[in-house]
């Protein structure tokens, strides 16, 4: 972490879902910090708690579930904070942008509406003034003719354009902090090019701090300074983009990374495979979670719980393992 | 693999009408598969690519006569089969069966997955007995992965890796000769895909099954396909080895889209030039004449919006559907699109290229 104060600092976050089946255990003790303009990558398959985390962080949880921990944006403690404050942080210095971009924009509304809404509510422009303001915003996005566009409603626009309207909705307020929770995952392959270009031009221009949530390494790979791993609901590894890529030290990361077949190195015969499935969140297996998985576990990994433990400047690894194999 | 085709594809049509405008509106038809032709050899896999509404998965259904084809001809072993009657062809789907994307949507929630395995014995060996049944399930069950104690079980009770396997037994309870793959990995988180193709690509083995994967996943596609077929509204743009395909893309949309993919190497994924096409696909409604691509192409040129380019052969095997392939692979060709300024130059747009 550098020297300045973190914009968002996660300590100890559970998440538990209460559901007539028990009790789901959806984020596990999670502690993690998001500096100024940086951009931290958030991985994991599906159940992992990644979309969660945020969820808590904004307040956002469904009904059934319940978080508890600290999060702190700017030293302000969010979790217990009344909606009516909440909104005002919120949508305007900390704006999040979904996977499907069609269900997150109301159907009825004009683009415009929804555009202009955040810059009334939070800078309390006048209309004209916001409605200026959110023209050039889909200019920068790069939405062909935006002041016709503007006056459309979401299902004229496609959905790489909606992800786009998406995008200039959460940066208008000029946030310090965007959460994207899979922006690309519901896109096509040449669409999600553009949008990653997109990012990567919004990261570049603004001093905005980009959580990247997403289970495609590769679009984490590209855009990340820094990367947290996630596996049933537990931060298992953290580290640069490079340490993660590079020299993945928790069997996890290591093996999500050689199960993926990619274009860039000589084609195999057989791809490697973490074999099983992600334990059900309601039944988490005693010690370490992905010891059912784990091609190194020893008994030690059946009692007890590794801790996520320092290991190097800024990198973190929970596994009994000192090093891999 | 150079016996005769096991399946021939003939300009294969797959025309929707649709109503635009209201009521009083007229019919238009959507062309979701527009001229398709190719040769699938027995024991091959054959990836299919394309983006949404490009008609990967019509195609996958049409060539099964699951939507009736509205022109061309579907040959299998040597027989047209677009022109059977119902009864007909379903004799012959003994050896064409299909698995699709929604592991969970594809199997019927009230069976068992002994039950639902067992239906195609059911329907086409109805004079096998009970117990040879249950032994011919508990055989397929271990042979994808999952246990033979879990055939009293139902679909909820399995994740979604496990579905897409009781799928594959499923499929696989006939010994059939062709499996149609729609998008059968593009539900599955990362560590579950890798199983789900290293199982297809065993079963394949084993079985000398014939494949047709449809995807959109370009890395999964080039993993466990032999030939690539790449499609852009209802035509085909590229078709070759995989090798000649990722090596040399000669067509523009199918060099954009190897460029597009992410890569998980921070350094490499920050250098490579990425193509990016301008644009959105157009609708299906209203495809631009000429060549399809050419509204999204950096190299169109009048020729392309007046005439359709021919699926044209590169090299042995490796065929393209661009007038100015030569041109571009040359290097002679400049970008002329709107996005052109934006572009790396022609050499450069092969992703290893720089490594």
């Amino acid at each position: 972490m550098d020297a300045a104060a973190p914009i968002l600092e996660v300590d100890r976050l559970d998440v538990r879902f209460s559901t007539p089946e028990g009790v789901v255990e959806a984020v596990n003790g999670v502690s993690f910090a998001v500096g100024e303009a940086e951009t931290v990558g958030i991985v994991g398959e599906s159940g992992s708690g990644k979309s969660q985390v945020f969820m808590a962080v904004m307040g956002l949880l469904a009904t059934n579930g319940h978080a508890s921990g600290s999060v702190r944006y700017r030293r302000q403690q969010l979790l217990g904070m009344p909606p009516s404050e909440l909104n005002a942080i919120r949508g305007g210095r900390m704006a999040i942008i979904f996977q499907d971009p069609m269900t997150s924009l109301n159907p009825y509304l004009t683009v415009r509406r929804q555009l202009t809404e955040v810059l009334v509510q939070h800078k309390g422009m006048g209309e004209r003034e916001a409605t200026k303001a959110a023209i050039e915003m889909l200019d920068r996005v790069r939405i062909p003719e935006p002041e016709k566009r503007i006056h459309q409603y979401p299902h004229e626009f496609s959905g790489g354009m909606r992800q786009r309207v998406m995008i200039a909705i959460a940066m208008l307020c000029k946030p310090d902090l965007l959460i994207a929770d899979e922006p690309t995952t519901a896109l096509d392959v040449t669409i999600q090019a553009q949008i990653i270009e997109l990012m990567k031009e919004l990261k570049e221009i603004s001093r905005t701090a980009i959580v990247l949530i997403t289970h495609d390494l590769g679009v984490v790979a590209g855009l990340s300074d820094r990367v947290l791993v996630m596996y049933a609901g537990r931060i298992v590894e953290t580290g640069t983009a490079g340490e993660i890529f590079y020299d993945p030290q928790h069997p996890y990361t290591r093996g999500l990374l050689n199960s993926m077949p990619r274009l860039d190195e000589a084609r195999v015969d057989s791809l490697e495979t973490i074999p099983g499935q992600p334990p059900n969140l309601q039944r988490l297996p005693r010690g370490c979670p992905f010891q059912p998985r784990c091609p190194y576990a020893f008994e030690r990994c059946e009692t007890e719980l590794p801790l996520l433990k320092r290991v190097g400047s800024g990198r973190a690894n929970a596994c009994h393992l000192e090093r891999l194999p | 693999m150079s016996q005769a085709a096991l399946l021939s594809v003939r300009d294969l049509k797959v025309h929707f009408p649709v109503r635009i405008g209201g009521i009083f509106g007229r019919i238009v038809p959507v062309r979701a598969v527009d001229g398709v032709s190719f040769d699938l050899r027995a024991g091959e896999t054959l990836g299919v690519v394309g983006e949404s509404g490009c008609g990967k998965s019509t195609l996958g259904r049409a060539i099964l006569q699951l939507i009736p084809p509205s022109a061309g001809a579907v040959i299998w072993l040597g027989e047209r089969i677009d022109s059977l009657s119902q009864r007909e062809m379903r004799a012959k789907r003994e050896d064409m069966q299909i698995i699709f994307q929604d592991p969970l949507a594809s199997l019927d929630p009230r069976m068992t997955i002994g039950d639902i395995i067992a239906e195609p014995l059911r329907t086409f060996q109805p004079k096998l007995g009970r117990a040879k049944a249950r032994a011919r399930v508990e055989d397929m069950l271990a042979k994808v992965g999952l246990l033979p104690q879990m055939i009293n079980r139902y679909p909820h009770e399995f994740s979604g890796g496990q579905c897409q396997r009781i799928g594959i037994a499923r499929a696989m309870i006939l010994k059939p000769r062709l499996i149609v793959c729609d998008e059968p990995v593009s539900a599955l988180d990362v560590s579950i895909q890798a199983q789900i193709v290293n199982l297809l690509m065993e079963l394949q083995r084993e079985f000398g099954l014939t494949l047709i994967f449809i995807s959109h996943n370009l890395s999964v596609v080039r993993h466990i396909s032999h030939r690539i077929l790449v499609l852009y509204l209802g035509r085909v743009m590229e078709l070759a080895d995989r090798d000649q395909l990722y090596r040399n893309p000669r067509h523009p949309y199918t060099q954009a889209l190897i460029s597009a993919v992410p890569i998980p190497d921070p350094d490499l994924e920050r250098r490579k030039e990425r193509i990016v096409l301008a644009g959105d696909l157009p609708s299906p409604l209203a495809p631009p004449s000429g060549c399809v691509f050419r509204t999204r192409c950096p190299y169109a040129t009048q020729l392309c919006a007046e005439d359709i380019p021919p699926l044209d052969p590169v090299e042995p095997g490796h065929h393209a559907a661009c007038h100015h392939w030569q041109a571009i692979a040359a290097g002679e060709k400049q970008t002329t699109g709107p996005f052109a300024d934006m572009l790396p130059a022609p050499e450069q747009t092969r992703p290893d290229s720089d490594r």
